[in-house]
Parts: C-alpha cells; sequence; structure tokens
C-alpha cells in the first residue's frame, strides 16, 4: 500500500520535465543567462541522485557498522569541500570547516543515538546525516560571508580598535557575534514558519509515504532540534575560528582580495 | 631620548628616516599629499606592514615591547575617526577593556568636559555627532591612558575653527600636564607658522 502512494510512473516523470523547461524558458525569456547553469544542475542532480539510490539501497541492506560510517564520512567530506568552495577567496580553509561540520553534526548525532530517538541504523543514521550537515553547511557559508563583508565595511573601525592597543579578538568587536547570528537567522526563520508555510521534507515525505501524521510531526520536531543545535555549533565554531585569520601577525587587518 | 627612529624604510613610500623625539617636544610634520607623512606615522604607531630600520622606545627596541603595549604608548590618533560601536561611551570604554582595567566614569567625564561636550553625549549614538564632534571623541580615546607619545594625523582637517581651538587646547594641555612628545602632521598653514620643529616629508624622505 506504502509503495502505491509514492509511486511516480516514468511517464510521469518525464511529463514533469516541462517544469524545467518553463524555468529554461524564463531565463531565456528575462537573459539571466541561467540556462546552461540550470541545465548542468538538472544533469548533475539526476546522475546523483541515481547513484545515491543504488548505493543508498546497497548500505541499507548490508547494514555494516564500517560501511555506514564511510557513507556518513562521505557526506561529512562533501559538504566540507561544497562549504569551502562558496567562500570565495577568503581565508578559510577546508580544516575550520570540516571540524565546524563535524563538531555541529557529530554532537547532534551523538545526542540523537544517545537519547534513544534513532535508531544507529543506515536507513536512520545516513538520511539524519545528510539533513544535518546541509543546514550546518549552509549556515557556515552564511557565517563565512558575513565575516567577509563585516570585515570589509568596518575596516576604519577595527583599525581604531587596533591603533589604540586591542588585539586581534577585541578589535574585531561584534563581528563574530553578528556573524553567528546571520548564520543562525535563517534557521530560525524556516522554524517559526513550520506547519504554516513549510510542510518540511520529513513529514511531508512520512505522510506521503502512508505514517499517521501525529508519528511523523514526532520526527518533524526532532529534526527541528537537531538543525537547531548543529547550526549553533557550526556557526559559533565557524566564526571563532576564523576571525583570527583576517588578521596578521602584526595585529593588521589583512583582507582577503576576491577571486 | 624618548623616541629614536634610525634608517627607517617602507617599501616604496619612505626611505632613511631618521629621527628623535624628546618628552614635551612637539614636532610638526608636512609635505605634499602621497609623500608618505601618514604611512610614517602608522610605521612608528606599529601599524604599518613592510617596516625596515629600528625605533626605539625609551631606550627599548619597539620589537621588544608587546604590540598592545607598545600601541597604548605612543597612540596614533586618526585622521576623520569613524568611531566605532554604537555610542560615544563604547569608544572610550575602549582604552579600559585594552588594558583591562574597570571603566573609569569620572575620567570619561572629565575627558567630555574638556572638549565642550556635556556629560549625557556619552549615551549619545555616534551617529548622531557631527564631524567635529567626532574627531573630539577619536582624540580622546587616545587620552584617556594619556599616552608618552601622541601621533595626529591631519586631525583638525575639516573642522572649523572653533572645534580646531578646543582640539588644540586639549592637545597643548595634556602635553602640560603629561609631558607627551607630540608628533602632528598637517597641511593647515597656521599650524605650520606656529611650529617650533617643523619638518617636511617629500617623496619618501624626510627634511629639516
Amino acid at each position: 500500500m506504502i509503495n502505491k502512494t509514492v509511486e511516480i510512473s516514468n511517464w510521469s516523470l518525464v511529463l514533469s520535465f516541462a517544469m524545467v523547461v518553463i524555468s529554461l524558458l524564463i531565463s531565456y525569456q528575462q537573459k539571466l543567462g541561467l540556462e546552461k547553469e540550470t541545465i548542468i544542475s538538472v544533469v548533475r542532480a539526476i546522475v546523483q541522485l541515481i547513484i545515491v539510490a543504488y548505493i543508498l539501497r546497497f548500505v541499507f541492506r548490508v547494514d555494516d557498522f564500517w560501511l555506514t560510517s564511510a557513507m556518513m564520512a562521505i557526506i561529512l567530506w562533501n559538504a566540507s569541500r561544497n562549504g569551502e568552495k562558496r567562500a570565495d577567496g577568503v581565508p578559510h580553509s577546508l580544516r575550520t570547516t570540516f571540524v565546524a561540520l563535524l563538531l555541529g553534526g557529530g554532537v547532534t548525532l551523538a545526542i540523537l543515538v544517545f537519547s534513544g530517538a534513532i535508531k544507529p541504523v543506515p536507513w536512520q543514521l545516513v538520511p539524519i546525516t545528510g539533513m544535518v550537515m546541509n543546514t550546518a553547511m549552509i549556515a557556515i557559508d552564511l557565517v563565512y560571508r558575513s565575516l567577509d563583508q563585516m570585515f570589509v565595511d568596518q575596516q576604519e573601525q577595527v583599525f581604531e580598535r587596533l591603533a589604540l592597543g586591542a588585539d586581534p579578538k577585541l578589535a574585531t568587536g561584534d563581528i563574530i557575534k553578528n556573524a553567528v547570528k546571520f548564520g543562525m537567522q535563517p534557521t530560525i526563520d524556516s522554524i517559526k514558519t513550520l506547519g504554516l508555510v513549510s510542510l518540511p521534507g520529513t513529514m511531508s515525505g512520512l505522510i506521503m509515504a502512508g505514517v499517521e501524521p501525529v508519528l511523523a510531526i514526532k520526527y518533524q520536531i526532532m529534526v527541528t532540534f537537531m538543525i537547531l543545535s548543529s547550526t549553533a555549533l557550526s556557526s559559533v565554531y565557524a566564526a571563532y575560528a576564523t576571525y583570527r585569520k583576517y588578521f596578521n601577525k602584526n595585529w593588521l587587518l589583512e583582507l582577503p582580495s576576491p577571486k | 631620548m624618548l623616541l629614536e627612529v634610525k634608517n627607517l624604510s617602507v617599501d616604496p613610500i619612505l626611505a632613511g628616516i631618521n629621527l628623535t623625539v624628546n618628552q614635551d617636544d612637539w614636532l610638526t610634520i608636512t609635505g605634499p599629499s602621497g609623500g608618505g607623512k601618514s604611512t610614517l606615522l602608522r610605521a612608528l604607531a606599529r601599524l604599518q606592514d613592510g617596516v625596515r630600520g629600528q625605533i626605539d622606545l625609551a631606550g627599548k627596541s619597539a620589537s621588544d615591547y608587546d604590540l598592545s603595549t607598545y600601541r597604548q604608548q605612543v597612540s596614533y590618533a586618526v585622521q576623520s575617526a569613524s568611531l566605532f560601536g554604537h555610542t560615544v561611551r563604547n569608544n572610550l570604554d575602549l582604552p579600559f577593556q585594552v588594558r583591562q582595567v574597570p571603566v573609569n566614569l569620572d575620567r570619561q567625564l572629565e575627558l567630555l568636559e574638556k572638549v565642550d561636550l556635556p556629560s549625557d553625549y556619552l549615551d549619545k549614538p555616534i551617529t548622531d555627532l557631527s564631524g567635529g564632534q567626532r574627531q573630539r571623541v577619536g582624540l580622546l580615546r587616545n587620552l584617556v591612558f594619556p599616552p608618552q607619545v601622541l601621533l595626529l594625523d591631519e586631525i583638525t582637517t575639516g573642522l572649523d575653527a572653533q572645534t580646531k581651538e578646543v582640539v588644540w587646547r586639549l592637545v597643548k594641555m595634556s602635553q602640560t600636564d603629561h609631558h607627551l612628545a607630540i608628533i602632528s602632521v598637517t597641511h593647515d598653514s597656521q599650524e605650520i607658522a606656529a611650529a617650533n620643529r617643523l619638518l617636511t616629508v617629500k617623496e619618501g624622505h624626510l627634511d629639516d
């Protein structure tokens, strides 16, 4: 019964490609220049998803501790690489992003497993790792962008503090705090409208698969808690580990030149 | 000798600068724009990268001081201070935070009074201040704890005659009270005329 509800025929999938065509037409007509990027990203998504579907089926069937761990490590690695790539010309190493994700995701997953909210089985661990890493990655990205922006906008103020003898931490002022806030804000905003505007992925998926809404909502509440803690931890770590890199050994601001 | 500079260079802006300053000295530096005056002051305050040569403060090499202590003692007042934080108080608190000592409210109010700003200005948002008020608050930050050397980078540029008067009165008073050595960079003809020791920075060199 469950499979019937969520089944999509190949024919409907092909027809739904019309939606991609709509976005291509808009891009063409409005001269947005997004056609190439749209096609590439759609093809990439299709290929990635097909591969992942087979890998997931394999991992779930084998149900091996090491294989599951490897799968989670791959997600962590991909998220770190992506986080690094998005930060154009910014002094954040891959390592900072990696540690921030590991911290945010690791602590959150550990709490979930030890509290018994999720079972340490691949079909729970792997998708939840994906969700945690994704939100944390977006938060870290926002932290980096806002640090960049604020250090550029406030370079005079930072310089004036340094001139008065402030060390880099003191000279940074409110920048760290605001960067963390920027990182967490979208998560908090999206939580505010949960159920009002968005019926989020986990919950919708479970309901569509025929699970009782009351049960589905329990999962959603758990997911909400989970993304809150992972974005908070990752944002704080990323901001504190990165601000110092905007200063050189002479305690002077060294702004990255955009690539 | 309080501050002694030997063969100071900043590629490609300054070369072979020699300079000595004593307590109670007032040195005026002038010269064409882009000649390296600000760079010289920043180099003296250790606020400049790529500085070569020797700077001694009170008989000790500048590099033997930790950066914070040195910058507290050789205090650089910026041209057109932009001020930081939200209020005047944030700016006058920083020197206390730098030294990790409790904020002395009386000292802050005393300083505000010296530059003709009423005490309720302490909680005034910096966005409500005029250019002249900003510049005065900017300079007060350097004087909350009087330094040994005060470096003034065209601090009265763009100020009206009355505000200039207030600023110079404060600087002179601080020098008399605390025996500061002052190095002032300026374009102002009156200040140049009043200088008792005048140097010119031109194309990266210092001339008497």
